[in-house]
């Protein structure tokens, strides 16, 4: 094992001890932070006007994977868009 | 005595206890199994979940578990002398907090790492869980309120750490935004914020700041203990990653770097400890060592705050079951050491029993300024670091501790009362929710003496909560070995005496407030009183019904009487 490797390994170990503490309450946030950007994308299929949504409906493809996720943690059963159904 | 055969015969004890006790139980009460699949691997989810190498996850648990708490109760406990701390703390760490931590952990991890509180729920019934919210709170409550009051005492009685003190949250910041912002390498990160550190202590202790009596038109206690509310609450709210997260980090570097400047020292300096093994002439005041040494003494020896880490985050990431004993055992160990370290420094710092008398003046006298003070002179023999920046060093690794203890209690409290808004159907929002937090540990705080004349008489409640807690724990455990029916005395016996301590030392505590006229102290120990017998009812029954009930080796549920011996008349 080379001086290199052994650095690596701490460096690491100490990320690990960094990152490991947090990692639940930075997911979440981050979740967070996508679920309102999931709304603001979907706004016009839900019925609200969204002003953006020229630029937004090019974002439509990227956040479809997720909706299913979304909706059911928003507490919805079905998914609440027309056209887009995934359960 | 001298504190070189004190330090060790006490490491000898504790290693005893890791290399011998954790094997026996591992082997034979837990039965950890290596080819168990831990809930890091059967449920990773890269979050949560992930397994993680054990010397990696021992320094996490360590480093959550150690603060200024191990530092503060043998550094107020040692008034009676240093054999009963030594003792306690040894022998604690040995046969109960390394049970109690590696059997915390154990337990969760048969249960798919969930926390404490679930296992409550699931264990001793769903007056359990409601139980572990209510000493949870408690707990978090004390425990800011005490740390307040020290970290104001340090402050003052050691006016070079202020700079370095206040500097640290801009250290930490600059930390946060080094490795989010810039991606710098964590290593070179974690040089120049140890440095930055460091150069910030000897400039504090090169330009040491006394406030001016009235500051603001408060008393200098007055006006800390206010401007370390205002921070925590500041520190709370913000997102994690801005100050909490390097903020812990480099407190976990500083807590190594700490305990091996202690231990060199001692090893080098190797004072005679000057203190009394028992002190025979307490000054007056000082209540009796039993019941009070076990509660005063909680983390160190015993503390029910472990089992909440082991369980809630710990039991997630063990890579292997039987990495449990190095993970919670020695996690147990390494805190055994820095209340050793305590013990050493506030009896052994010394130059003659008269002066060690001084300080230890009265009952809460002394405390975290003689581990300081004491720490000091022995760092100044050993390492030849001047008696006045070695006590800067130490002051300021105690405030560090107890400060990042206090804003991530203030934090953890905000959602305790979001939580308890829900339940009652009101949204509190979160800057209201710390505004209240807030009010209530600053009142708490004030009311316990803290302008500096009543001290830290709220410390040995917050040790008599620990405790509470960690009896809830054992409970759990007990419950679990008991369905598994396998011989639960080796969590029983401390278990038993852990709460009866806790409960003589209630009483003993109540006639104090009555007598001293706290009456908000006195229904604080009104309402942990009542929670402590509620822990022992609620946890004698589920033992009973354990005890006597028929269960699955694999799940711990009841199996359906079919069997002989499953229905019970009297039950």
């Amino acid at each position: 094992m080379t001086v290199r490797d052994r650095l690596r390994g701490v460096s690491a170990g100490l990320r690990e001890l960094y990152e490991a503490p947090y990692r639940r309450t930075l997911s979440g946030a981050r979740r967070d932070e996508d679920d309102l950007f999931t709304v603001v994308v979907l706004a016009e299929a839900l019925g609200v006007p969204n002003p953006a949504s020229y630029y937004t409906v090019e974002l439509l493809p990227l956040v479809a994977e997720r909706v299913h996720e979304w909706h059911t943690r928003m507490g919805m059963d079905r998914s609440p868009l027309e056209h887009v159904s995934c359960c | 005595m001298n504190s070189l055969v004190l330090m060790l015969v006490g490491l000898a004890m504790m290693l005893a206890g890791y290399f011998l006790y954790s094997k026996y139980l591992g082997r034979r009460v837990y039965r950890l199994a290596a080819g168990f699949r831990t809930p890091a691997h059967e449920l990773s989810d890269g979050v949560d979940y992930v397994p993680t190498n054990k010397f990696v996850l021992w320094g996490h648990h360590f480093t959550s578990v150690a603060g200024a708490a191990p530092i503060v109760g043998p550094a107020v406990a040692v008034i009676w002398g240093w054999l009963p701390a030594f003792l306690w703390v040894t022998l604690g760490t040995v046969f109960f907090a390394g049970m109690h931590d590696m059997g915390a952990l154990w337990a969760s991890v048969r249960n798919r790492g969930q926390s404490m509180g679930m296992l409550s729920g699931r264990y001793i019934g769903a007056r359990g869980r409601n139980l572990f919210l209510v000493v949870i709170f408690l707990l978090l409550l004390m425990v800011v309120a005490a740390f307040a009051t020290v970290i104001k005492n340090l402050l003052i009685s050691t006016p070079s750490s202020v700079i370095p003190v206040w500097g640290a949250i801009v250290v930490a910041a600059v930390i946060g935004q080094m490795i989010y912002r810039w991606k710098i390498n964590l290593l070179v990160t974690t040089v120049i914020g140890v440095v930055a550190l460091y150069t910030l202590i000897v400039v504090g202790d090169r330009f040491p700041v006394v406030l001016p009596d009235p500051v603001l038109g408060m008393s200098p206690a007055t006006f800390w203990i206010v401007a370390l509310f205002v921070y925590a609450g500041i520190a709370s709210l913000l997102p994690v990653w801005v100050l909490l997260q390097p903020r812990d980090y480099i407190n976990g570097v500083q807590l190594f770097i700490g305990l091996g400047i202690l231990y060199l020292s001692v090893l080098f300096a190797s004072p005679a400890v000057v203190a009394p093994a028992i002190n025979q002439d307490v000054p007056e005041g000082t209540p009796s060592l039993v019941p009070l040494l076990f509660v005063t003494i909680a983390c160190g020896a015993i503390s029910g705050f472990h089992g909440m880490v082991a369980s809630g985050t710990s039991a997630k990431q063990l890579d292997s079951e039987t990495d449990g004993r190095f993970v919670g055992y020695f996690g147990a160990v390494g805190e055994g050491m820095l209340a050793l370290g305590a013990i050493i420094a506030a009896t052994a710092g010394y130059r003659t029993l008269a002066d060690w008398e001084a300080v230890y003046s009265a009952f809460n006298e002394g405390g975290v300024s003689a581990f300081v003070s004491g720490g000091a002179s022995i760092v100044n023999a050993g390492l030849g670091i001047p008696a006045s920046l070695s006590a800067t060093i130490l002051a300021t690794m105690a405030v560090l501790f107890a400060a990042t203890t206090m804003d991530t209690g203030v934090r953890l409290q905000r959602f305790v009362v979001q939580e308890a808004g829900e339940v009652l159907g009101v949204r509190v929002p979160k800057g209201w929710a710390t505004v209240i937090v807030l009010v209530v540990a600053v009142g708490l705080t004030f009311s316990a003496g803290g302008d500096g004349s009543g001290g830290l008489l709220i410390w040995p409640l917050f040790g008599t909560t620990n405790q509470l807690l960690a009896s809830l724990t054992l409970a759990i455990v007990a419950v679990v070995l008991l369905r598994k029916k396998r011989n639960p005395l080796p969590v029983l016996v401390p278990l038993v005496f852990v709460l009866v301590m806790s409960i003589y030392a209630l009483v003993v505590q109540l006639g104090t407030f009555w007598a001293d006229r706290s009456w908000l102290l006195l229904g604080l120990d009104v309402v942990i009183l009542v929670a402590s017998l509620w822990v022992a009812l609620e946890s004698a029954i589920a033992m009973r019904a354990a005890r006597r009930g028929d269960f699955d080796p694999e799940t711990d549920e009841p199996v359906l009487a079919s069997s002989a011996g499953g229905g019970d008349e009297r039950a």
